[in-house]
């Protein structure tokens, strides 16, 4: 049986969908068009309501494969890497994509080990070769320095995980069709080793540096943890999130989620706005591939006016109320 | 607590130069450090041995050189090291890294514990770990950024993983295999005594043959993945710059309209 179609993960959270499912239905969709064949939104989850899943189809897909299961309520690897095994294992498909999130860069590589199928982690593009069918995924490696393209030429499946912001989710077309396929879930899936057993929110808010289009970030020269309430401004006329450097988050300025950087997160943007951040190499590992990077600094030197769009040279206590007032006036709330 | 610690070695990435006409990274003079990830769970280990008693063995696949960071690691306390090293183990991709690890683990055995970096600095994946846990096929978390608690007698922890919402808990039995990212621990330097022992250290070379490894599961022919084309993206923008000295409402109203332009406001 040869493999086809592609599919495109869904991921959920407190049985909702979440935003980066229907950017990868965008990348899944361009994918499947090039190919000719269907593409399918995979859904393993507590039992959705069929809007929910309805909607999978109004971003793009053509059918929606829906694992429901009380045991797939919490995210635990072994047990969601023995659905995705098994249904690959059936119906092979071609390309299986799912985003670069936390739970996406466990499940991918531990099923990809299983298949002995190629994987490629938290690519920002992709795209076919039409002669030889394979999936040409390109990522940034070694700190942003270099962009890697590569191929899996005689696996199938192909796997990767996408970037999350790094494409648009398709507008929304309630006309479209498909299929809503429903699967019981196995008891055979079930691994009943590991158990969650409790959750606790990040400190300071809900929101994540890797799924804002905006991020609003401060280093050291904000000088103190207070400071950061203009920052939380600034984001907020931005509607953004705050990040930090990690200067800033071993101050205890900010917490680990929010660090940018090698040793932190990478993010993709559309606006960056480094405050008081010197713009070290490691920094720029983690955020110079945004759309759009503004700088406020003192110092005329630094580097990260280097990969600025606009840079303003200035003391940061001066500049940032005058902004904040200038988007409040502007009726940014 | 007997604990495995697998560790990569890779180019010190703070200044890297590229080699504009080929777009490659240029390795001479490069100086090789142990990914700076997997001193977290370096040092995690070693708490944990301190804690509950045991050993903590380190273990790297990577040409002959590698013994470097094997020793590094003994400095920080680490007991044991195994280098996994062969030609034939070249050109290996996540896949045929995670092969070659779960095999020699397989050989070490004994182990209650596998604790792996996030993820390697070179080749930013964070795979290899998730990797070995389903090759060895024991229980996964992946970005713990804390032990909660640990009890051997039941033989079972529980630890924090982060999420995009905050951090969840889970309990597993052991043996189990860990990722952990850098809010776990604080890593501890070398110590004199360390470098000391690290130099002394008799450390192992085990190659294909001696794990038993099957031909196509290793280096470049194991790889499912073939990298097809470097390039070093455009780093200078070439952006703007404005100066508040020039005038601070001025620059404001500069970067505003600019935000506008792009309707970012
Ligand atoms: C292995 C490794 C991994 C690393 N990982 C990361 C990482 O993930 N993320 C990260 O960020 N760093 C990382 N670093 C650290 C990195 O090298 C820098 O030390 C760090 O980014 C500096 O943070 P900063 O820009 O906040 O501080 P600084 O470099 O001290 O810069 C502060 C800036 O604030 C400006 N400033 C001061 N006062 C004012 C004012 N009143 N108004 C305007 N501007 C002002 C100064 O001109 C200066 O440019 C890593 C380092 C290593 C070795
Ligand atoms: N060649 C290797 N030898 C030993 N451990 C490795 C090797 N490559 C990766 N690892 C481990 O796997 C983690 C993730 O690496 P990577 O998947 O390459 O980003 C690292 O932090 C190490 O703990």
């Amino acid at each position: 049986m040869k493999h086809t179609g592609v599919w495109a993960l869904a991921e959920t959270h407190g049985g909702k969908l979440r935003d980066v499912s229907f950017e990868l239905l965008a990348r899944g969709r361009a994918l499947a068009d090039q190919l000719g064949c269907e593409l399918v939104s995979v859904v393993m989850a507590e039992p959705m309501p069929q809007e929910e899943l309805q909607e999978l189809i109004a971003r793009g897909a053509d059918r929606v494969l829906a694992v429901e299961g009380e045991a797939l309520g919490d995210f635990i690897a072994e047990t969601h890497s023995n659905v995705l095994c098994g249904l690959i294992g059936e119906r092979r498909p071609e390309v299986v994509l799912a985003a670069a999130t936390f739970n996406g860069r466990t499940l991918l590589p531990h099923a990809a080990m299983r298949l002995h199928a190629g994987l490629t982690a938290d690519c920002t593009g992709l795209a076919i070769d039409p002669d030889t069918r394979d999936l040409i995924q390109t990522r940034p490696a070694i700190g942003g320095n270099i962009l890697a393209t590569i191929k899996s030429p005689n696996h199938r499946p192909q796997m990767a995980t996408v970037r999350p912001k790094s494409t648009r989710p398709l507008p929304r077309d309630a006309a479209r069709t498909g299929e809503v396929e429903r699967v019981a879930f196995r008891p055979q899936w079930l691994d009943g080793r590991v158990r969650k057993i409790g959750e606790r929110a990040d400190q300071q808010d809900e929101a994540n540096i890797q799924e804002t289009d905006v991020v609003v970030a401060g280093g050291r020269g904000m000088k103190k943890a207070e400071h950061f309430a203009m920052l939380r401004e600034l984001a907020g006329h931005l509607h953004g999130v705050v990040g930090a450097s990690r200067d800033a988050v071993d101050r205890g300025w900010a917490v680990y989620p929010r660090q940018v950087g090698l040793s932190g997160k990478t993010v993709t943007p559309k606006l960056y706005v480094a405050v008081g951040i010197s713009g070290a190499i490691q920094h720029l590992a983690g955020m110079k591939t945004a759309d759009v990077i503004m700088a406020i600094n003192a110092d005329e030197d630094a580097p990260i006016f280097q990969v600025a769009d606009f840079g303003i040279v200035g003391d940061l206590f001066e500049v940032l109320p005058l902004l904040n007032d200038r988007l409040a006036q502007e009726g940014n709330p | 607590m007997n604990i495995l610690v697998p560790i990569k070695q890779v180019p010190e990435t703070s200044n890297v130069k590229m080699d504009p006409s080929t777009g490659t990274m240029i390795r001479d003079g490069v100086e090789s450090i142990v990914n700076p990830l997997d001193l977290y769970a370096i040092e995690t280990a070693n708490q944990l041995k301190e804690r509950h008693g045991g050993k903590v063995t380190v273990l790297t696949m990577g040409p002959p050189s590698a013994h470097k960071a094997l020793r590094e690691a003994i400095a920080m306390g680490c007991d044991d090291a195994v280098l996994l090293t062969d030609r034939a183990f070249a050109g290996a991709d996540t896949w045929a890294t995670a092969y070659v690890l779960a095999r020699a683990i397989e050989r070490i055995g004994g182990y209650d514990l596998i604790l792996c970096g996030e993820r390697a600095t070179d080749g930013d994946t964070g795979q290899v770990g998730p990797n070995i846990a389903a090759a060895l096929n024991i229980p996964l978390a992946t970005y713990v950024s804390g032990i909660e608690s640990v009890d051997t007698g039941r033989g079972e922890m529980s630890v924090w993983r982060m999420t995009e919402h905050g951090y969840e808990q889970l309990l597993l039995p052991l043996p189990a295999l860990l990722t952990v990212v850098k809010e776990i621990s604080f890593p501890r330097l070398p110590t004199l005594r360390g470098k000391q022992r690290a130099r002394a250290s008799e450390i192992p070379a085990w190659g294909a043959g001696d794990l038993g490894a099957e031909a196509d599961k290793i280096g470049l022919k194991g790889s499912p993945t073939r990298v097809v084309k470097i390039e070093s993206p455009k780093v200078t923008r070439g952006g703007t710059v404005v100066k508040a000295a020039d005038g601070p409402e001025q620059a404001v109203d500069q970067l505003v309209a600019f935000l506008r332009g792009r309707d970012l406001v």
